[in-house]
Protein backbone atom coordinates (compact mmCIF):
# COMPACT_ATOMS: atom_id res chain seq x y z
CA UNK A 1 0.00 0.00 0.00
CA UNK A 2 1.29 3.44 -0.90
CA UNK A 3 1.55 6.04 1.86
CA UNK A 4 0.16 8.90 -0.19
CA UNK A 5 0.49 11.60 2.46
CA UNK A 6 4.22 10.97 2.82
CA UNK A 7 4.67 10.69 -0.92
CA UNK A 8 2.89 13.92 -1.77
CA UNK A 9 4.86 15.76 0.92
CA UNK A 10 8.13 14.65 -0.65
CA UNK A 11 6.87 15.42 -4.14
CA UNK A 12 5.87 18.99 -3.39
CA UNK A 13 9.03 19.60 -1.38
CA UNK A 14 10.94 18.53 -4.48
CA UNK A 15 8.97 21.21 -6.35
CA UNK A 16 10.31 23.83 -3.98
CA UNK A 17 7.26 24.28 -1.75
CA UNK A 18 8.40 24.86 1.81
CA UNK A 19 5.10 24.28 3.59
CA UNK A 20 3.56 20.80 3.56
CA UNK A 21 -0.07 20.44 2.62
CA UNK A 22 -2.27 19.78 5.63
CA UNK A 23 -4.57 16.90 4.80
CA UNK A 24 -8.00 17.08 6.41
CA UNK A 25 -8.16 15.37 9.77
CA UNK A 26 -11.38 14.67 11.64
CA UNK A 27 -11.54 12.71 14.87
CA UNK A 28 -15.32 12.56 15.01
CA UNK A 29 -17.38 11.15 12.17
CA UNK A 30 -21.12 11.63 11.76
CA UNK A 31 -22.81 8.37 10.81
CA UNK A 32 -26.25 7.41 9.55
CA UNK A 33 -27.58 3.98 8.79
CA UNK A 34 -29.57 3.82 5.54
CA UNK A 35 -33.11 5.02 6.04
CA UNK A 36 -34.61 2.51 3.62
CA UNK A 37 -33.82 -0.97 2.34
CA UNK A 38 -31.70 -0.99 -0.80
CA UNK A 39 -34.55 -2.10 -3.06
CA UNK A 40 -36.48 1.08 -2.23
CA UNK A 41 -33.58 3.49 -1.63
CA UNK A 42 -32.65 6.42 -3.85
CA UNK A 43 -28.98 6.67 -4.71
CA UNK A 44 -26.61 9.27 -6.14
CA UNK A 45 -22.95 9.75 -7.06
CA UNK A 46 -20.50 12.43 -5.95
CA UNK A 47 -17.42 12.99 -8.09
CA UNK A 48 -14.35 15.20 -8.25
CA UNK A 49 -14.12 14.75 -12.03
CA UNK A 50 -14.77 18.03 -13.80
CA UNK A 51 -17.90 18.70 -15.86
CA UNK A 52 -17.10 22.28 -16.87
CA UNK A 53 -13.36 22.68 -17.51
CA UNK A 54 -14.03 26.12 -18.98
CA UNK A 55 -14.53 27.39 -15.42
CA UNK A 56 -11.04 28.25 -14.10
CA UNK A 57 -9.89 25.81 -11.43
CA UNK A 58 -9.39 28.42 -8.67
CA UNK A 59 -13.05 29.45 -8.77
CA UNK A 60 -14.76 26.11 -9.32
CA UNK A 61 -17.38 25.36 -6.69
CA UNK A 62 -19.64 22.44 -5.93
CA UNK A 63 -22.42 21.99 -8.44
CA UNK A 64 -25.18 19.49 -9.14
CA UNK A 65 -26.16 18.26 -12.58
CA UNK A 66 -28.97 16.07 -13.95
CA UNK A 67 -27.65 12.55 -14.58
CA UNK A 68 -28.85 13.00 -18.16
CA UNK A 69 -26.17 15.69 -18.54
CA UNK A 70 -23.29 13.53 -17.31
CA UNK A 71 -20.55 13.89 -19.92
CA UNK A 72 -19.37 10.80 -21.77
CA UNK A 73 -15.89 11.89 -20.70
CA UNK A 74 -15.32 14.10 -17.69
CA UNK A 75 -12.27 16.34 -17.69
CA UNK A 76 -9.64 14.83 -15.41
CA UNK A 77 -6.50 16.54 -16.74
CA UNK A 78 -5.98 18.78 -13.71
CA UNK A 79 -6.57 16.06 -11.14
CA UNK A 80 -3.72 14.25 -9.46
CA UNK A 81 -3.93 10.62 -10.53
CA UNK A 82 -1.33 8.18 -11.81
CA UNK A 83 -0.87 9.42 -15.36
CA UNK A 84 2.21 7.23 -15.86
CA UNK A 85 0.39 3.97 -15.24
CA UNK A 86 -3.22 4.37 -16.25
CA UNK A 87 -5.83 6.55 -17.98
CA UNK A 88 -9.37 7.78 -17.37
CA UNK A 89 -10.82 6.89 -20.78
CA UNK A 90 -13.26 4.45 -19.19
CA UNK A 91 -15.75 6.58 -17.25
CA UNK A 92 -16.97 3.56 -15.31
CA UNK A 93 -13.66 3.44 -13.42
CA UNK A 94 -14.58 6.59 -11.49
CA UNK A 95 -18.26 7.25 -12.32
CA UNK A 96 -20.00 3.86 -12.48
CA UNK A 97 -23.31 5.04 -13.84
CA UNK A 98 -23.83 2.11 -16.23
CA UNK A 99 -23.19 -0.36 -13.42
CA UNK A 100 -25.57 1.53 -11.17
CA UNK A 101 -28.25 1.71 -13.86
CA UNK A 102 -27.97 -2.04 -14.36
CA UNK A 103 -28.53 -2.71 -10.65
CA UNK A 104 -31.52 -0.36 -10.66
CA UNK A 105 -32.97 -2.03 -13.77
CA UNK A 106 -32.56 -5.40 -12.04
CA UNK A 107 -34.62 -4.10 -9.13
CA UNK A 108 -31.76 -4.34 -6.62
CA UNK A 109 -31.78 -0.58 -5.94
CA UNK A 110 -34.90 1.58 -5.69
CA UNK A 111 -34.04 4.50 -7.94
CA UNK A 112 -31.43 6.88 -9.25
CA UNK A 113 -31.60 10.42 -7.89
CA UNK A 114 -32.28 13.13 -10.48
CA UNK A 115 -28.87 14.74 -9.97
CA UNK A 116 -25.23 13.81 -9.39
CA UNK A 117 -22.80 16.15 -7.66
CA UNK A 118 -19.42 17.63 -8.49
CA UNK A 119 -17.14 18.67 -5.66
CA UNK A 120 -13.86 20.35 -6.56
CA UNK A 121 -10.55 19.12 -5.19
CA UNK A 122 -9.70 22.15 -3.12
CA UNK A 123 -6.51 23.32 -1.46
CA UNK A 124 -8.71 24.99 1.16
CA UNK A 125 -10.37 22.66 3.66
CA UNK A 126 -12.60 25.58 4.64
CA UNK A 127 -14.12 25.81 1.17
CA UNK A 128 -14.86 22.08 1.14
CA UNK A 129 -16.21 21.92 4.67
CA UNK A 130 -18.15 25.18 4.89
CA UNK A 131 -19.30 25.78 1.30
CA UNK A 132 -19.13 22.77 -1.02
CA UNK A 133 -20.17 19.91 1.27
CA UNK A 134 -23.21 21.71 2.76
CA UNK A 135 -24.42 22.63 -0.73
CA UNK A 136 -24.26 19.03 -1.90
CA UNK A 137 -25.94 17.80 1.27
CA UNK A 138 -28.72 20.34 0.72
CA UNK A 139 -29.23 19.23 -2.88
CA UNK A 140 -29.31 15.59 -1.78
CA UNK A 141 -32.05 16.43 0.72
CA UNK A 142 -34.02 18.26 -1.98
CA UNK A 143 -33.70 15.14 -4.14
CA UNK A 144 -34.76 12.81 -1.28
CA UNK A 145 -31.48 10.89 -1.54
CA UNK A 146 -30.96 7.98 0.86
CA UNK A 147 -27.54 6.75 -0.26
CA UNK A 148 -24.51 8.45 -1.79
CA UNK A 149 -21.39 6.91 -3.30
CA UNK A 150 -18.47 9.35 -3.21
CA UNK A 151 -15.65 8.61 -5.61
CA UNK A 152 -12.66 10.96 -5.44
CA UNK A 153 -10.11 11.20 -8.22
CA UNK B 1 -24.38 14.36 4.54
CA UNK B 2 -24.25 11.72 7.26
CA UNK B 3 -25.41 14.25 9.85
CA UNK B 4 -28.45 14.93 7.66
CA UNK B 5 -29.38 11.25 7.48
CA UNK B 6 -27.76 10.31 4.16
CA UNK B 7 -25.65 7.16 4.34
CA UNK B 8 -22.40 7.50 2.39
CA UNK B 9 -19.59 5.29 1.20
CA UNK B 10 -16.32 6.35 -0.41
CA UNK B 11 -14.71 4.18 -3.09
CA UNK B 12 -11.05 5.13 -3.10
CA UNK B 13 -7.44 4.12 -3.48
CA UNK B 14 -5.61 6.51 -1.11
CA UNK B 15 -6.47 4.80 2.15
CA UNK B 16 -4.25 6.88 4.42
CA UNK B 17 -5.86 10.11 3.23
CA UNK B 18 -9.38 8.73 3.62
CA UNK B 19 -8.72 7.41 7.10
CA UNK B 20 -7.18 10.67 8.27
CA UNK B 21 -10.28 12.50 7.07
CA UNK B 22 -12.51 10.32 9.24
CA UNK B 23 -14.45 8.75 6.37
CA UNK B 24 -17.57 6.87 7.59
CA UNK B 25 -17.34 3.93 5.16
CA UNK B 26 -14.48 3.10 2.80
CA UNK B 27 -14.29 0.56 0.00
CA UNK B 28 -10.58 0.38 -0.68
CA UNK B 29 -9.14 -0.71 -4.01
CA UNK B 30 -5.34 -0.76 -3.89
CA UNK B 31 -5.03 0.33 -7.52
CA UNK B 32 -3.21 3.23 -9.19
CA UNK B 33 -4.96 6.55 -8.54
CA UNK B 34 -7.42 7.30 -11.34
CA UNK B 35 -9.47 4.12 -11.41
CA UNK B 36 -10.89 3.64 -7.91
CA UNK B 37 -13.79 1.48 -9.14
CA UNK B 38 -11.56 -0.91 -11.04
CA UNK B 39 -9.25 -1.50 -13.95
CA UNK B 40 -10.40 0.21 -17.19
CA UNK B 41 -12.94 -1.88 -19.12
CA UNK B 42 -12.84 -4.68 -16.53
CA UNK B 43 -16.60 -4.73 -16.01
CA UNK B 44 -16.51 -7.74 -13.68
CA UNK B 45 -14.10 -5.98 -11.30
CA UNK B 46 -16.07 -2.74 -11.46
CA UNK B 47 -19.32 -4.56 -10.70
CA UNK B 48 -17.68 -6.25 -7.71
CA UNK B 49 -16.56 -2.90 -6.36
CA UNK B 50 -20.04 -1.42 -6.71
CA UNK B 51 -21.53 -4.48 -5.00
CA UNK B 52 -19.05 -4.10 -2.13
CA UNK B 53 -19.98 -0.43 -1.75
CA UNK B 54 -23.71 -1.21 -1.62
CA UNK B 55 -23.08 -3.97 0.88
CA UNK B 56 -20.94 -1.80 3.14
CA UNK B 57 -23.63 0.90 3.19
CA UNK B 58 -25.85 -1.60 4.95
CA UNK B 59 -23.35 -3.75 6.86
CA UNK B 60 -21.39 -0.99 8.62
CA UNK B 61 -22.46 -0.64 12.25
CA UNK B 62 -20.24 2.31 13.16
CA UNK B 63 -18.10 4.95 11.41
CA UNK B 64 -14.67 4.01 10.13
CA UNK B 65 -15.77 0.80 8.41
CA UNK B 66 -13.32 -0.37 5.75
CA UNK B 67 -13.80 -3.05 3.13
CA UNK B 68 -10.50 -3.89 1.44
CA UNK B 69 -10.94 -5.56 -1.93
CA UNK B 70 -8.42 -8.09 -3.27
CA UNK B 71 -8.14 -6.50 -6.71
CA UNK B 72 -4.65 -6.05 -8.17
CA UNK B 73 -3.50 -3.87 -11.04
CA UNK B 74 -1.19 -6.50 -12.49
CA UNK B 75 1.13 -9.27 -11.49
CA UNK B 76 3.85 -6.67 -11.16
CA UNK B 77 3.93 -3.98 -8.47
CA UNK B 78 6.20 -1.67 -10.48
CA UNK B 79 3.52 1.03 -10.69
CA UNK B 80 3.87 1.75 -6.98
CA UNK B 81 7.41 3.07 -7.39
CA UNK B 82 6.54 5.17 -10.44
CA UNK B 83 3.87 7.35 -8.85
CA UNK B 84 5.22 10.81 -7.92
CA UNK B 85 8.71 9.40 -8.26
CA UNK B 86 11.61 11.73 -7.49
CA UNK B 87 14.75 10.71 -9.35
CA UNK B 88 18.08 12.39 -10.16
CA UNK B 89 16.86 12.81 -13.73
CA UNK B 90 13.60 14.63 -12.92
CA UNK B 91 14.69 16.92 -10.06
CA UNK B 92 15.21 19.95 -12.29
CA UNK B 93 11.91 19.35 -14.06
CA UNK B 94 10.07 19.13 -10.74
CA UNK B 95 11.54 22.41 -9.55
CA UNK B 96 10.51 24.04 -12.83
CA UNK B 97 7.01 22.61 -12.35
CA UNK B 98 6.87 24.16 -8.88
CA UNK B 99 8.06 27.51 -10.21
CA UNK B 100 5.37 27.48 -12.88
CA UNK B 101 2.76 26.53 -10.29
CA UNK B 102 3.77 29.41 -7.99
CA UNK B 103 3.79 31.85 -10.92
CA UNK B 104 0.30 30.71 -11.95
CA UNK B 105 -1.03 31.10 -8.40
CA UNK B 106 0.24 34.68 -8.24
CA UNK B 107 -1.30 35.40 -11.61
CA UNK B 108 -4.64 33.94 -10.51
CA UNK B 109 -4.73 36.11 -7.41
CA UNK B 110 -3.80 39.19 -9.39
CA UNK B 111 -6.66 38.48 -11.77
CA UNK B 112 -9.13 37.98 -8.95
CA UNK B 113 -9.39 34.25 -9.61
CA UNK B 114 -9.92 33.01 -6.08
CA UNK B 115 -12.79 31.95 -3.86
CA UNK B 116 -13.75 34.10 -0.88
Amino acid sequence: MIRYIERTKAYYRAQGFDRDYQWAMNTETPFSKPAKPLESARITLVTTAVVEPNIPKPIRTAKSYPFSEAPAQFDTAELSWDKVTTHTDDRETYFPLQALDARIAAGDIGSLAPRFHFIPTEYSQRHTRDQDAPLIAQHCLEDAVDLAILIPL
Amino acid sequence: MESKGIATVVIGSALDILQRAGTPRIVFNDLPLGNPVGIPFDRAMQNQTLAAALELLYQAQSPGAIQTLPHRWSASDDWRANFMAITPSNRAALLALGDENRRQRQLNRAQGLFRP
